[in-house]
């Protein structure tokens, strides 16, 4: 007779299945997005560029190393550092509709780069102007930081928390209309193209500064998979275990605005990749931390890096931001899923 | 070494509302089945909180000796396990994974394999067998419940604390978790304590009975003793007869609510 352990680990081992499966897809996802752009690469170059990069002509060297390769890794990066920094955050706040968006902290980030544009700030580091991300990230931490002050001092419920966090979304979304008020026209499109979201802002070592804290913050919540797994039991439950949920919580909320907070500083506003990632995540690997997390950080990368083929593709020499994709894309995918939740409910 | 649980000058509650005010309870030794009773809102979950750790008291609970207070609390909820009123959440999580959960939570100084075994014999326990691989969200209130007290009874602790634990069962699956617990106690390790309001399963199953009102204890010994139609005007305002069933088993018959003796603390 199969014993109960060994038919969970059948059951577990699908499971590692699909997460590999969803890796495979992501390495093509991966290899369509470089093979697409507005100049024509076709596919055996782009190989053939990333084998042996000298053996390419200097233009489409460039093309590939520095326009369509840091492009597409940047996508899978920040749709994975938002699809984790989602799951984490639904987890955490025990509420489905939970992203980086919930917390305002994509509004902070918008109000730090409007405020380096309008006011011209400059900061030369590695070649490169990093007043923008810099001040965004800036704001992003400070929100976050508020946040646990007030969680901290008033008691880190799931209700304070999603109100302090909806109090400061519609507060920096009023500072990001004044500062677009006083700005100049040229400050103006700026910080209108900024909130859009884009991938063209991508350079290698930016892309180096998402990779090392995705990294870090995907080991950190590894790390915390079985107390975060406990808590999707209840919360009672979790605290009956011996876990320090409060604190538990304040750590993940931490972690989170890290992650979402340094990969928008760099690509502006890109939404629902941080509240949908999670639900594809749920509905292929359950809620077992140890399977959903690196599902969602998948998901949320496979999403990214398919709009990111979208949006060189749907207008032809266009190449659109990156964020009104995700959000046109992803409104329709988020409504499918809670449609199909509802009809196999 | 004194065995068992012993409460010396308990007060807990809330800030500007004192629940338990200096509450004394007598050692009751390990093999105890206790059942907690008393009106809504008199304390029986506060008082269960406090056992556990998981609301600030004043005065001392000693387990085996040792006041609880001086141990970490994941050194306290090993030693007590302590099952919560709310049943667990309805998500994605699937049974198996939530007693997984559990036990890495609270014990993670156990093996894979001792983890396995002691989740597979607290499903056949309890019948749980067939709902092991489905999500907590596909489950009824009733079976979630089960899946709770599984998660309590799989990481073997010294003092079980059940705050009503079959509130949300049908009357086969009530007699099946009674006689769950009563098993496990009956094993000689394991004390106690459960917070119910069928005073007819308390008398059924417990050795001993305690029966809570205006912040200290009532009543406390064998529950066919304690549980007179006096005590029961006192303690929840009706008035009650005491009877024996075909099989010689006493029964509590409630008749009628006496008004406004017994009104909400």
């Amino acid at each position: 007779m199969t014993t109960l352990a060994a038919r969970y680990r059948r059951f577990a081992a699908l499971r590692l299945w699909l997460l590999a499966a969803m890796a495979v897809v992501l390495c093509a996802t991966l290899a369509l997005d470089l093979a697409t752009g507005p100049s024509g690469l076709p596919f055996a170059d782009v190989v053939a560029g990333l084998l042996r990069p000298a053996g390419l002509p200097v233009e489409q060297r460039v093309i590939l190393w520095e326009v369509r390769l840091p492009y597409a890794v940047m996508a899978l990066l920040v749709g994975a550092s938002l699809g984790l920094a989602g799951a984490e955050m639904q987890t955490a706040l025990n509420n489905p509709l939970a992203s980086p968006f919930t917390l305002g902290l994509s509004a902070a980030a918008a109000v730090g780069a409007s405020i380096a544009v309008v006011g011209g700030f400059t900061l030369m580091a590695f070649g490169e102007n990093l007043a923008v991300p810099l001040s965004a990230f800036v704001c992003a931490a400070a929100a976050t930081l508020l946040i646990q002050l007030l969680a901290w001092r008033y008691g880190a419920t799931v209700d304070t928390v999603v109100l302090f966090g909806i109090a400061l979304l519609f507060s920096f979304e009023a500072l990001l209309w004044l500062m677009q008020f006083i700005a100049d026209s040229n400050a103006l499109q700026q910080i209108v193209f900024w909130t859009m979201g884009s991938l063209a802002r991508a350079t290698w070592n930016k892309i180096g500064l998402v990779a090392a804290v995705l990294l870090l913050c995907a080991l950190w919540s590894a790390k915390n998979a079985w107390p975060l797994t406990a808590l999707r039991a209840g919360e009672d439950q979790a605290r009956s275990f011996g876990i320090a949920v409060e604190r538990l919580r304040l750590v993940t909320l931490l972690r989170v605005s890290l992650l979402a907070a340094t990969a928008l500083s760099f690509v502006g506003t890109i939404g629902f990749v941080g509240l949908v990632g999670p639900h594809i995540a749920r509905l292929l690997l359950g809620e077992d931390h140890r399977y959903y997390l690196p599902g969602a950080a998948l998901a949320g990368a496979l999403m990214l890096s398919g709009a990111s083929i979208l949006s060189k593709t749907l207008v032809p020499g266009v190449v659109l931001p990156i964020g009104i994709i995700t959000a046109l894309v992803g409104v329709p995918m988020f409504m499918a899923l809670v449609l199909s939740r509802r009809r196999g409910a | 070494m004194s065995e068992g649980l012993e409460l010396r000058r308990l007060s807990a509650g809330y800030p500007r509302r004192p629940v338990l005010e200096g509450l004394d309870l007598e050692r009751i030794a390990p093999g105890t089945l206790v059942a907690l009773v008393g009106p809504n809102a008199v304390g029986k979950s506060t008082l269960l909180k406090a056992i556990a750790g998981l609301r600030p008291v004043r005065g001392q609970v000693l387990l085996d000796g040792t006041d609880l207070a001086t141990l970490t609390p994941r050194e306290r909820l090993r030693r007590v396990g302590y099952l919560p009123q709310a049943l667990p959440q309805a998500t994605s999580l699937v049974a198996y994974e939530a007693m997984l959960s559990a036990l890495r939570a609270s014990r993670a100084d156990w093996s894979t394999a001792q983890a396995e075994a002691a989740i597979a014999r607290v499903f056949a326990t309890l019948g749980l067998d067939a709902l092991a691989l489905r999500p907590l969200g596909e489950l009824s209130g009733g079976q979630r419940q089960m899946i709770g007290l599984a998660q309590v009874l799989v990481r073997a602790p010294r003092l079980l604390l059940l705050d009503e634990p079959t509130s949300a069962l049908d009357l086969r699956w009530q007699l099946q978790v009674l006689q769950a617990v009563r098993a496990q106690v009956a094993e000689g390790r394991t004390l106690a304590v459960i917070a119910v309001h069928d005073l007819n399963l308390a008398l059924r199953f417990c050795d001993r009975i305690v029966v809570l009102g205006q912040g200290r204890v009532l009543a406390a010994g064998h529950p066919a003793e304690v549980l007179t139609p006096a005590l029961l005007q006192a303690a929840y305002g009706v008035r009650a007869r005491v009877e024996r069933c075909s099989l010689g088993h006493p029964l509590v018959l409630a008749d009628e609510a006496i008004s406004p003796t017994h009104d909400f603390p």
